[in-house]
């Protein structure tokens, strides 16, 4: 699973849904591999508005690379500078957790990921 | 169930071809634990016959297609039972989540354009892992027909109008199988009775070990069929808008946003 897909993923227990706590779930013991996807510059650009930084951010940090600038970069800083542009597309198109857990914060559940598929089927005391 | 089970396996064994009888839905069963029954007669049977499924499943429909085309680049989204990830790489400028009930099909749904292309999870419809009011659209397409009740059908609808955008541009997209499907080779009508099991049959492996060449194993599938104007219903009974509605071979389906 990609990085960016962590952007969109919380805690499936209905009661965790309400708790900043369960946003974003935590890497636990991930195994990372880098894949070679085509950059796709209008995709990465018009998404921007959709990513929640803050938790780009901590999930960043938490799986080893380096800090993040305080704030998003603008479609015009990400036209003007290739760079960026790519270190973003490596962060969240490339980059995928193939084994390990996601945690959540709030309740402490923890979801497996295997061959890069996390799996949120809840125990039945949790549904 | 199981004395059917019993004569079909006498008559393999007997190396005869028999028709089966299509066994009776269970509406006691149904109305008395309706996860275990899903459980039964919807997900177990997916992960059974998910690759036999998804060889049958390639082609996208078409007002699917063009609703997924439609979208502005950059648009995040879920796919929610995503099966074999046939919608997935509809456009490629979008990105969308796709899950599934069934871990066979969605490790099928990973690699469907290409080795870990699609990005897949394995979820339950009604306990979804997105955080709410985060992605442009949803789409949900042959799933919610599996929900045995009307209640647990209207909160797989809530839940998908939940997780888009507020405020009218988060569009969700639903598709459930026709009561009134004169045309198709069900034969099932607005008279016909709306929970029906239907019949999924696999056949064996030629050549087997022992088994006949032509061994058949029919899995029961559990369908609610939609009657006209039900999925508008349920979309105002919890709170969502009909942006648009219609029927597509012997399906109905509707455009919902966030009232």
């Amino acid at each position: 699973m990609k990085i960016l897909s962590l952007n969109f993923l919380t805690c499936a227990v209905k009661a965790c849904k309400s708790s900043s706590a369960s946003y974003p779930l935590h890497p636990k013991d991930a195994e990372l591999v880098q894949d070679d996807i085509e950059l796709n510059p209008q995709l990465l650009v018009n998404l921007m508005p959709r990513i929640d930084w803050s938790a780009l951010s901590t999930t960043a940090t938490e799986l080893g690379f380096p800090a993040l600038p305080a704030q998003p970069p603008t479609p015009e800083e990400l036209e003007a500078d290739e760079q960026k542009l790519k270190d973003l597309h490596n962060l969240l198109m490339q980059t995928q957790i193939m084994e390990g857990k996601l945690v959540c914060g709030n309740c402490g559940h923890e979801y497996a990921v295997r061959e890069g598929i996390a799996n949120f089927l809840l125990p039945s005391h949790l549904v | 169930m199981s004395r059917i089970t019993t004569a079909a396996s006498a008559a393999s064994a007997a190396g005869i071809s028999q028709p089966q009888e299509q066994p009776a839905l269970n509406k006691a069963a149904l109305a008395a634990a309706p996860e275990s029954y899903e459980q039964t007669h919807v997900h177990n049977v997916y992960e059974s016959i998910a690759s036999h499924f998804s060889s049958t499943r390639y082609k996208p429909w078409p007002v699917i297609a063009s609703f997924l085309s439609a979208l502005p680049p950059g648009s995040v989204g879920l796919d929610v039972g995503c099966g074999n990830g046939k919608y997935l790489a509809v456009n490629p400028n979008v990105f969308i989540l796709g899950s599934d009930r069934s871990a066979n099909l969605v490790r099928i749904a990973r690699d469907h354009s290409g080795e870990r292309r699609c990005e897949v999870a394995v979820a339950d419809g009604l306990s979804l892992p997105y955080r709410e009011g985060s992605v442009d659209f949803a789409i949900c397409v042959a799933v919610i027909h599996h929900m045995s009740t009307r209640d647990r059908r209207r909160e797989a609808v809530g839940t998908l109008l939940g997780s888009v955008v507020e405020g009218g541009r988060g569009k969700v997209l639903v598709y459930v199988w026709a009561l009134e499907q004169g045309n198709s080779r069900r034969g099932w009508d607005a008279r016909s009775d709306q929970d029906q099991l239907v019949p999924w049959v696999m056949k064996a492996k030629q050549g087997g070990v022992d088994g006949p060449g032509n061994a058949e194993t029919t899995y029961q599938r559990y369908y609610h069929l939609y009657r006209k104007g039900e999925l508008e219903e349920d979309v105002l009974a919890v709170g969502g808008r009909v942006v648009e509605s219609g029927y597509d071979r012997d399906n109905w389906w509707v455009v919902a946003s966030r009232a």
